[in-house]
């Protein structure tokens, strides 16, 4: 069952600009919610703050009420454990096989014997479909969307409470995009894990959601059900939705 | 624009470079001690950083070896002194130049294939999925690398030794009329443990800066392949420098 996140008056500065601002964010137990936003508004930041690879300047990460910001590394581990994420560019290890790319947690960090780590990675990539006689193989060998599924057979073979995605279908053709949504989709269902993504890709927003936050100058600005994000009511949501470069968010350019 | 403030924003971010690279070396020499221990990791960089670099340190011995022997014997030359090759060869190679080279030599070689492979898992965010996945890279990637180093350049600078020894050997005995079994004699009687073990502290001591500060570049870089880039070109020059400073500072320790 999914694990309760909660960010709270996070805020982060970088370059002398606070990239976050006061970010609250609460999601409930087995719920989806995206972050949508503008590039440089702090999706990435946010999220990497969340997973404890960036320390924020103040503010608190609650993983089932337990703040998560002030752990040592080596407390942090067992919350480390919760989690599974998928990388934007899928962060393959280059000099692991795909099968070992899968089962890496199983193998470093929970002692899982080669034997039976490979059967679980073999088991995992059926699920995502991936077909195992790609298992020995190096992921470069590896299709864009092939990688993907790779990187999401490996957030979810310890079956994390919470699952985080990076620009899930980034660099995707729209076939493949929708392909790794529906199986985005099914493992959050199957699961029952909480997830937070973060995208640019509306219609990967709206299949992938049950809610959607928009960031903007390091603050939530709106957040509502996915099926109101038309009626949202909020100028910044309707401009971004309807990529307008007219409105009241100026486009970088 | 304020020089004296130039100077002391430059004074400071040195400082600040120094004390981060410090920390670096420190967390990394703790994480060689602390478990879990990645024993293949450890075997593959063994074989890496060790093994593959024998042809290079073997051929730079030789050379130095032979050429040293020349300069030596042209030198002698001048006040009579041409007899005592062998003792001057054996006491610079195990002394001095053995792990000097070898080190500068796998500065090159080692450094920055360190520092351009964590780099580029760095900025491919390979480095970041491993957090994620409950493993430290302290522990997986910068350990094995560093204890790698540190066990093998001694290996690695004996084996220079030996080759230096017989690169000398080779040129006196073949163009400089030497006595082959003289020449031997004259070696082993001359050299004395303390000259080979002050070598092989030295390369212990070179290793874990080679490893170190290839780590440290490659784990900070940033900016795509030029920072890799980057990354990998920082990791030697540091590294040369270091070896440099660090070479002076055991002689010194040693000869007092």
């Amino acid at each position: 069952m999914g694990a309760n996140l909660k960010l709270a008056g996070l805020k982060k500065k970088l370059r002398g600009r606070w990239v976050l601002d006061g970010v609250d964010l609460d999601i409930a137990p087995g719920r989806s919610l995206v972050l949508i936003g503008g590039s440089g508004q702090g999706k990435s930041v946010t999220l990497k703050c969340t997973l404890g690879l960036m320390a924020p300047d103040s503010g608190q990460v609650l993983v089932d009420g337990r703040d998560v910001t002030k752990l040592s590394r080596s407390a942090r581990e067992p919350v480390m454990r919760k989690f599974g994420m998928l990388f934007q560019g899928g962060a393959l290890f280059d000099s692991l096989s795909v099968w070992e790319n899968i089962a890496f947690r199983l193998i470093y960090s929970d002692g899982v014997a080669r034997k039976e780590a490979r059967e679980r990675a073999i088991e995992t990539m059926r699920r995502v479909r991936l077909a195992p006689e790609f298992a020995d193989v190096r992921p470069v060998e590896l299709s864009g969307g092939m990688q993907k599924r790779a990187g999401l057979a490996r957030a979810i073979i310890a079956k994390p409470d919470i699952l985080f995605f990076d620009e899930p279908t980034t660099g995707l053709d729209p076939i493949t995009a929708d392909a790794i949504n529906d199986l985005i989709v099914e493992m959050v269902k199957e699961l029952g894990c909480t997830a937070l993504s973060i995208t640019h890709d509306m219609p990967s927003a709206r299949k992938i959601s049950d809610e959607i936050a928009m960031l903007h100058n390091g603050k939530i600005v709106w957040r509502g059900a996915t099926a109101s994000l038309d009626s949202s009511g909020n100028a910044m949501v309707d401009q971004f939705v309807h990529g307008r470069a007219e409105g009241p968010i100026q486009a970088v350019v | 624009m304020n020089p004296f403030a130039a100077i002391g924003r430059g004074t400071i971010s040195l400082f600040a470079e120094i004390g981060r690279f410090a920390a670096f070396a420190g967390r990394s020499a703790a994480a060689c001690f602390m478990p879990p221990f990645f024993f293949g990791q450890f075997l593959r960089q063994c074989l890496q950083i060790g093994y593959f670099s024998l042809p290079v340190i073997g051929l730079t011995a030789v050379f130095i070896g032979a050429a040293l022997a020349l300069n030596i014997y042209v030198g002698g030359a001048r006040f009579n002194a041409e007899s005592f090759v062998p003792n001057i060869v054996v006491l610079g190679i195990t002394r001095e130049l053995g792990p000097v080279l070898a080190g500068l030599m796998l500065a090159g070689r080692v450094g920055a294939g360190i520092a351009a492979e964590i780099g580029t898992m760095r900025v491919t965010e390979q480095v970041d999925a491993m957090t994620t996945l409950s493993t430290d890279p302290f522990k997986f990637l910068i350990a094995p690398r560093v204890l790698a180093a540190v066990l093998t350049l001694p290996v690695l600078v004996l084996v220079a030794d030996i080759i230096g020894v017989m690169g000398g050997y080779l040129v006196a005995v073949n163009s400089l009329d030497f006595n082959g079994a003289a020449y031997l004699r004259n070696t082993f009687n001359f050299v004395e443990p303390q000259d080979v073990i002050l070598g092989l502290v030295k390369a212990a001591a070179f290793g874990f800066i080679i490893a170190v500060m290839g780590a440290y570049q490659g784990y900070n870089s940033s900016g795509g392949a030029l920072g890799v880039g980057r990354a990998a070109t920082n990791a030697v020059v540091g590294a040369i420098v270091l070896i440099l400073a660090v070479n002076y500072l055991i002689t010194a320790f040693f000869v007092e």
